[in-house]
């Protein structure tokens, strides 16, 4: 009989992580941290850079109630790790509300003038595109975890020595 | 140290030797296999590997158009990439065949590499065996001449323009086109996200389930490009057993494990010295250094994110030390 595999995913609830041992090496180099954990302790819709490229980041954002709305200078990619979010999507009506030259996305006061565009529900390994031109806003009954394909905005945050492991070992 | 071969060779010897495979050459380099091994010659010296894991490093090497950085088939064997040529080497990144003076190296247009490669992969892997497939999913690599596995090894790599399943983009896969749920993944729930689209925007609102689609890929090992935020690619894989080759970085990789568990032994890039292990679980997020090497081990298929940027003035920016070979510094 063919054995049962079990598939294991996190969650803000249950995650396990793993670490770092390093034999000749500093930990920092690898800039490890966990998505869960990470937004285990964020705000609502922090965008808490977990990796960083040059410009381009992946950002965990905690999903809790709904978010403000916010416009990509080019197209951005939602995946879910946990829970459940409805993304809402609208055609800006001026796309200028995206100052040139912005990376990532600028948020806007209130919701933007434009047509709305549609909705997606999203859940576990669900990926949605954030298109350019368009605004977005997230919505989530209970706390879940996105990960964000972007860039670097001016409201992404970084607080690298928080969330990564410094040790020489990870911590048990 | 360097030659560079400009002259095209002839792809392989005619006849096949005793056990029913073509010779090749490239240079001053001459692939050879029997029933168990490939046989790597140079001026200097020669090697020998398996020759499943050898035709499973070819069949990367080839299928991600040698990748970034170096591809080590093992501690001895393997490309570098210049992005237009190809190094092809023995003992450059052992420090012990440098000490010795046993190292060589060639450098060969990326078309001509390419070329050499595809037909030895092709007439040395026998029927039955599937160099992308995890060890319990295919037969063996051994004996003598058995047929060939074309479907196998010449296999469409997904390279999403935008995301997948977005239209006129790479679609998705289902049972009908041929792509079952992998064993290990049955119970990885196959929902679709519910996309509401205003009369207008169909094109536009687009979702699809990233977890579903991973769980159906057919190969082990092979980053392929599911999103693309301008440089920034998305490239996950579904890993089983070993990594086939080792890695060198030319560029900060990002890993992001999305399922289960990998741990990567990392060296040093040039040396081969080890520097440490990383253990990545569900959620855990680690960047790989430029200037390491890594392989990952993964007891049951797990699903990795594999985070690239594809600018291509990276690999000049570090090998220069205009860039430090750690992402952040904190």
């Amino acid at each position: 009989m063919a054995p049962q595999h079990t598939t294991r995913f996190g969650s803000l609830e249950r995650y396990d992580k793993g670490g770092v041992e390093v034999i000749n090496d500093d930990a920092r180099n690898y800039v490890f941290s966990n998505v869960f954990e990470v937004a285990s302790r964020a705000k609502p819709y922090e965008k808490v850079a977990v990796g960083k490229n040059i410009e381009y980041v992946i950002e965990a954002i905690r999903t809790e109630g709904t978010s403000g709305w916010r416009a990509p200078a080019q197209d951005e990619f939602a995946l879910v790790m946990d829970g459940e979010v409805e993304i809402r999507l609208l055609k800006l009506d001026n796309p200028g509300v995206v100052p040139a030259g912005t990376r990532g996305s600028v948020g806007l006061p209130g919701a933007p003038p434009g047509r709305k565009m549609g909705v997606v529900r999203a859940r576990r390994g669900h990926m949605t595109l954030l298109p350019v031109g368009a605004a977005y806003q997230f919505h989530a009954a209970r706390p879940g975890v996105v990960l964000l394909q972007t860039l670097a905005g001016a409201d992404t945050i970084e607080r690298w020595a928080d969330i990564c492991q410094t040790s020489a070992r990870p911590k048990a | 140290m360097s030659q560079r071969t400009e002259t095209v060779p002839e792809i392989g010897s005619i006849e096949p030797n005793r056990h029913g495979y073509r010779t090749f050459t490239l240079g001053g380099f001459t692939f050879s296999r029997d029933e168990y091994f490939a046989h790597v010659a140079w001026p200097k010296s020669h090697h020998m590997l398996p020759a499943d894991a050898f035709l499973r490093a070819l069949q990367r090497d080839i299928a991600w158009g040698f990748f970034y950085g170096i591809v080590n088939f093992d501690a001895v064997v393997g490309t570098v990439n210049h992005y237009g040529s190809v190094d092809l080497f023995a003992g450059r990144f052992n420090e012990h065949y440098r000490k010795a003076g046993l190292d060589h190296s060639e450098r060969f247009t990326t078309p001509l590499i390419q070329r050499v490669f595809e037909a030895m992969l092709d007439d040395w892997t026998n029927a039955g065996f599937d160099p992308f497939a995890s060890p319990q999913e295919t037969g063996s690599a051994f004996g003598p001449k058995n047929g060939g596995n074309k479907e196998a090894i010449t296999r469409h790599r997904v390279t999403a323009k935008r995301m997948i399943g977005a239209p006129g983009d790479e679609p998705l896969r289902s049972d009908e086109s041929g792509f079952p749920v992998n064993r290990h993944f049955r119970d990885v729930p196959q929902d679709t996200p519910e996309v509401i689209a205003e009369p207008g925007f169909e094109d536009e609102v687009v979702a699809f389930n990233l977890f579903a689609y991973l769980s159906r890929s057919d190969v082990t090992w092979n980053p392929s490009i599911v999103s693309v935020c301008k440089a920034s690619l998305y490239c996950p894989t579904t890993e089983e057993y070993i990594l086939p080759v080792i890695h060198g970085n030319d560029r900060v990789e990002w890993f992001v494990q999305l399922s289960d568990e990998i741990q990567w032994e990392v060296e040093d890039r040039d040396t081969g010295a080890v520097r440490a292990r990383v253990t990545m679980k569900a959620g855990d997020v680690a960047a790989m250094p430029a200037d390491i090497r890594h392989r990952g081990f993964s007891p049951k298929r797990s699903m990795l994110l594999v985070w690239e940027n594809a600018s291509p003035e990276l690999p000049q920016l570090y090998a220069s030390g205009k860039m430090p070979p750690s992402p952040v510094q904190f």
